[in-house]
């Protein structure tokens, strides 16, 4: 399965990726028709000059970053609207070489373990079950973390696409997983589970039972189409609210176990010390907190002129309902409530704009989410347990949601003021 | 509005796995599978190591191995390859950390050994994952323990001894056992 298929198929395939590449890449809607043409036409080499003088080239090798055991898509979140990721543009963070070429057909997803009843369910038997429809955000664990902020590392920093676009939302669509578990028949030990993808890395994580009974899905749909192959291609595990790598793709075993399985993701890549407990790893982090970035203006982009300017953004929480989003253009000292603007649904990206008329004088404008729970955005150094001197460095830290600081100068260009 | 939350995460908690046992299947649909079908596709290994296969090997026919199919990327004993370095500290002289975020990578800081049999096995290596036998999974993992200084060169490797290895980083993660729902600290912690 992971390497069937000829050489030139093979290649075939990889150079219709990296044309879809252009299109994740791209920095705006001209961009997107661009790398949908190339890839219409089977195009291995996606279109990257530009005739408005700006290295798309650079862009373009920033945004799709290839190696041997990685593929890094970036969401351009400055550039769209609304709060749905179209599928061809959701960030992909890939743990192998390429994408898997799954037969859905001959797909079969296995659940065993603590259960009364093994199955095998087919493609087939999946659709025919009861299946929901449901809006949520996916974001990756490290997602928005100091090392990717540009200081020290040139394939990052501005525009927001490289710094928070490794998030994305979706209208996905598949089979609550409880309804699988209830057909196999869970027994009274089995506490947690773990599941496994048919990617080249068997990519594998282990989930809490609770949650799995709660809201999760075993998605095959994703905003109206089966989902993409660097999205799991035919099923993934849709895990609401939490960090991305829970929700496992090219699903095909889960077993029901009655403990935690580290599996080398979960117990190594996905584990951050924390000097808040001795440069101790942290591990097994669930739900994202209440988050927020504004995303136009923003770092990279200039402003238009002073006068009316509209401040738009996206804000999210994995504890559920975005209740409120503040925002503030002198750096925090004051805050206002924006605009939320519909649907505002639990676990997805929500959209809020801000009336703002720039006085062409220098401001610094950052945003703040306040969730269902209560819970508000934290600054970096609560964020990441450091003191406010240390978290000045841009170290590396994962699970990120501290609030996002653009600075706007007198000639309208804007950076990013989280470390400067 | 948090704590009763809580409540509800505890009282579902309390009650999922019942309402499994409860409850019959609904819709029939699915095909069973024979105890001899989930042998052939169940090697993602727990901590315990209960689904580790019969085999053996030791850290001087890992050595082979890994010069063969690992050293390309990882380098002359795992030390300086272009990919991920999967040595720190030396054989008698395990590494004690703190680990470097450019570290992660190596044995040294798995809590379990048997997580680098596991990925070894299904996921390395790259060209062709899943081409080792068991009994060169076995080997490499002992070659890699003994270039840790975790084992000795002539430990045997097997279904019994790998998961009683005591990685030197086992307590060097937080909470030390994962738990579900985790302690009432912001989620963001």
């Amino acid at each position: 399965m992971d390497s069937s298929g000829s050489g030139r198929r093979r290649f075939l395939k990889h150079a219709a990726a990296l044309a879809g590449v252009g299109v994740g890449a791209g920095v705006g809607a001209e961009w997107a028709a661009r790398g949908q043409s190339a890839k219409a036409e089977g195009a291995a080499k996606p279109e990257v000059q530009a005739k408005d003088g700006n290295d798309h080239r650079e862009l373009l090798r920033r945004g799709a970053r290839f190696s041997v055991d990685h593929i890094t898509y970036y969401t351009p979140l400055q550039d769209y609207a609304g709060i749905i990721t179209p599928a061809q543009l959701h960030f992909v963070q890939y743990h192998a070489s390429h994408f898997p070429d799954i037969d859905a057909q001959q797909h079969r997803l296995t659940i065993h373990g603590m259960v009364d009843r093994p199955l095998s369910f087919s493609m087939d038997d999946l659709k025919r079950l009861p299946s929901v429809t449901r809006i949520h955000f996916l974001e990756c664990h490290a997602n928005s973390s100091p090392m990717i902020h540009g200081a020290g590392n040139p394939n990052m920093g501005p525009p927001v696409q490289y710094v928070h676009g490794m998030t994305s939302c979706s209208e996905w669509t598949g089979v609550p997983l409880s309804v699988l578990l209830n057909e196999v028949g869970v027994q009274k030990e089995g506490t947690w589970l773990v599941s496994e993808g048919a990617d080249p890395g068997k990519f594998s994580h282990t989930l809490p039972m609770a949650k799995a009974m709660e809201d999760v899905l075993v998605a095959y749909g994703q905003n109206g189409e089966p989902l993409r192959v660097e999205q799991g291609y035919p099923i993934r595990l849709l895990v609401p609210g939490w960090e991305a790598p829970f929700s496992v793709k090219y699903l095909r075993h889960i077993k029901v176990v009655d403990q935690p399985y580290h599996a080398w993701n979960e117990a190594m890549n996905h584990s951050v010390a924390r000097p808040d407990v001795g440069g101790k790893a942290r591990w097994y982090h669930y739900q994202f907190g209440p988050k927020s970035v504004i995303t136009r203006p923003s770092a990279g982009l200039k402003m238009p002129g002073r006068g009316y300017v509209q401040i738009t953004g996206l804000a999210w929480s994995g504890g559920g309902v975005v209740k409120k989003v503040d925002v503030s253009t002198d750096g925090g000292k004051t805050w206002k409530e924006a605009k939320l603007q519909g649907p505002v649904v639990p676990r997805a990206h929500t959209r809020f704009t801000f009336d703002w008329a720039w006085n062409g004088e220098e401001a610094v404008l950052m945003s703040r989410c306040t969730d269902e729970l209560g819970e508000v955005q934290p600054s970096r150094a609560e964020n990441w347990g450091f003191s406010d001197e240390e978290s000045k460095k841009p170290q590396r830290s994962i699970h990120t949601n501290a609030m996002q600081p653009w600075r706007v100068a007198r000639d309208g260009s804007i950076t990013d003021a989280m470390f400067s | 509005m948090r704590c009763s939350l809580s409540l509800l995460t505890s009282v579902m908690i309390l009650s999922a796995p019942a309402v499994g046992l409860a409850q019959s299947p609904k819709f029939n649909v699915g095909t069973p599978l024979s105890q001899e079908e989930i042998l052939g596709f169940d090697f993602m290994i727990g901590p315990e190591g209960k689904e580790l296969p019969a085999g053996r090997g030791t850290a001087k026919e890992g050595a082979v191995v890994f010069a063969k199919r690992c050293e390309v990327c990882h380098g002359q004993n795992g030390e300086r390859g272009v990919l991920r370095r999967l040595v720190l500290g030396s054989p008698g002289k395990p590494y004690g950390g703190p680990f470097k975020e450019n570290e992660k990578d190596s044995v040294a800081y798995y809590p379990y050994a048997t997580i680098a049999w596991d990925y070894i096995n299904r996921a390395m290596p790259v060209p062709k994952p899943g081409s080792l036998t068991h009994d060169e999974v076995y080997a490499v993992v002992a070659f890699l323990l003994y270039r840790n200084g975790i084992i000795q060169e002539t430990d045997v490797m097997d279904a019994k001894s790998l998961p009683k290895v005591e990685m030197p980083n086992r307590n060097g993660f937080v909470p030390a056992v994962p738990v579900y729902p985790p302690e009432p600290k912001p989620s963001w912690w």
